[in-house]
């Protein structure tokens, strides 16, 4: 229930934000709820069932250009949104039933190549794709300012979508046999988990509304390139959200996605030249200091006493 | 209940189960014995799905169960413990055993899986570390904590293997009491020992594996003065010593 009613008031609150922020902190909301909405379906995969997967970058291109695809066929916005994330799924779900039986550094490096392989598919298909030229998408019909605040709605929804599904995985018996697949699979087989259904939902949720953020951001910034979206950035990114916030905990992505973006800005602001030294640095000494990220600060302090490691 | 036919196991060159045929029936306790590497627990990870047969068959009440994933024989109410405890560290003793009665099909919530693993930690005397990380146990209480786990999968037939390993002897006599209860419940039990003593105390019917041959079978008193048992485990020369005595 608190989780719920956390969930409740961090969305009404980001809501009421088009109302005295600027366009400069509405951009930057937007882009914290899309990392929040990638950190959080990372931690489907990698915290709860314990696979440290490098598609998302994959899922998310695939959604940007599949959105891009419909939409310059005249395709309407919703329609090509949603058909974005179901690709990402079927994606996903074929896709974990290839790699899905390797593990630890097998399975990352296997899902590494994902979108390599997808963004040379994009190049070597000029005439559908756009190839390394990129895609431009007609904008919307609305003022800069109703466009800036249109894409933080739709971002902010889908993070907020994204969060409660979380949270509802996490009691189910689905989240149960994630954790238990994380901490020995074998043993969790042995108990009757049927591991190689988990893994595939598991991932296949980690696809979905990854396939959705990309298809809102090739809308919002109106032109793709396959350099961009599948960015290997895209995949290591929410990695360090959801360490930085807490692995496997419902809040954790969300809050290091607010970290990352705040050091991001900061950082990239102070330090122009090597900011992306500084910015690695930060993220050394966090992870190495804080194992269980920001949030186990948090939980110490409320219960009074260490959190196991 | 179980019946094995002419099962066999090949690792490359290495005959680790050599056409055993073998039938326990409903009720049973059965001590399943051999020297290291005999091949028993390649038995019953044969059993449990989680090596495939070479050849022959596994069958579990009338239903063949050769090929069929761990995970589906362990619904069909066959479960197992590890010789080397597995429990999932990070979680408490009772999500541990709560996984079991939720992913066997019994508890269809997880609240409703709670409230089921509370009884088998009461069963087994874990109930005062119920939410400790299992990790926390002792190596006693980790063996009666797969006990428990397996218990709430709520089994026909459970495999115990080497539960009292590493356990001193008033830790055995509390875990040979615990599984004298389980067997009363009317649940059919393999358990598979080094220790001759302890097997001999609980099982009706002893199983012998040599070099992955079954070589002997029968009551226990009857297969502790078997020739070939006794020279399986005392080689060849001490056999020979006592027959001519």
């Amino acid at each position: 229930m608190r989780d719920w009613i956390a969930l409740i008031v961090v969305a009404i609150v980001l809501a009421g934000l088009p109302l005295v922020g600027s366009n400069y902190l509405l951009r930057l909301a937007t882009t914290i709820c899309m990392y929040a909405v990638m950190a959080q379906s990372w931690n489907f995969i990698g915290g709860l069932a314990g696979y440290p997967s490098f598609a998302t970058a994959a899922f998310f291109g695939l959604g940007a250009y599949t959105s891009a695809i419909l939409l310059n066929h005249g395709a309407p916005l919703p329609f090509a949104w949603g058909c974005a994330g179901l690709a990402a799924l079927v994606f996903a779900a074929l896709l974990g039933g290839a790699i899905l039986h390797l593990r630890g550094h097998y399975f990352a490096i296997a899902s590494l190549i994902v979108a390599e392989m997808l963004r040379e598919i994009v190049n070597t298909l000029p005439n559908f794709t756009g190839g390394g030229k990129g895609l431009n998408l007609t904008m919307l019909a609305i003022s800069v300012s109703a466009q800036a605040r249109f894409f933080f709605y739709a971002m902010l929804g889908l993070a907020v979508f994204c969060t409660a599904f979380a949270i509802l995985i996490h009691r189910s018996k689905l989240g149960f046999g994630l954790r238990c697949i994380q901490q020995n699979e074998d043993a969790a087989n042995m108990l009757g988990v049927n591991t190689y259904a988990y893994k595939t939902a598991a991932f296949s949720l980690s696809a979905v509304f990854v396939g959705a953020a990309g298809a809102i951001y090739a809308s919002w910034v109106n032109y793709i390139e396959p350099t961009d979206v599948f960015d290997v950035l895209l995949a290591v990114k929410p990695m360090v959200m959801v360490l930085l916030g807490g692995l496997g905990t419902i809040f954790g992505p969300a809050v290091g996605a607010v970290i990352l973006l705040a050091f991001e800005e900061l950082v990239w602001r102070s330090f122009l030249t090597i900011h992306a030294a500084v910015l690695g640095l930060i993220i050394v000494v966090l992870v190495l200091f804080l194992p269980n990220g920001i949030l186990s600060i948090v939980r110490e302090r409320l219960s009074g006493r260490t959190v196991v490691t | 209940m179980l019946v094995l036919e002419e099962v066999s196991r090949r690792f490359g060159g290495l005959n680790a189960l050599d056409s055993v045929s073998l039938t326990v029936n409903k009720g049973e306790i059965v001590g399943l014995i051999g020297p290291n590497g005999a091949g028993k627990t390649t038995l019953i990870n044969l059993i449990t799905g989680v090596h495939a047969a070479t050849s022959g068959h596994v069958r579990f009440e009338d239903r063949d169960i050769t090929g069929l994933r761990p995970y589906q024989i362990a619904r069909l109410g066959l479960a197992r413990t590890f010789q080397i405890v597995q429990p999932f560290p990070k979680m408490t003793v009772l999500e541990n055993v709560a996984a079991g009665a939720l992913f066997c099909g019994h508890a269809s919530t997880t609240r409703e899986a709670m409230l089921i693993a509370r009884e088998h930690l009461t069963f087994t005397g874990l109930a005062g570390m119920a939410d400790q990380p299992a990790a926390s146990l002792t190596l006693a209480r980790r063996k009666r904590l797969e006990l428990a786990k397996g218990l709430a999968m709520r089994p026909r037939l459970l495999m115990l293997d080497e539960v009292n390993a590493g356990l001193n002897p008033s830790e055995v006599e509390e875990a040979l009491r615990i599984i004298r209860k389980i067997a009363e419940q009317g649940v059919t039990i393999i358990v598979i020992e080094h220790l001759m003593k302890v097997v001999v105390s609980i099982s009706q019917r002893l199983v012998v594996l040599h070099h992955g041959q079954l070589i002997a079978e029968g009551a226990p008193r009857d297969v502790m003065s078997d020739k070939r048992v006794i020279e399986a485990y005392l080689g060849a020369k001490y056999a020979a010593t006592r027959s001519t005595h």
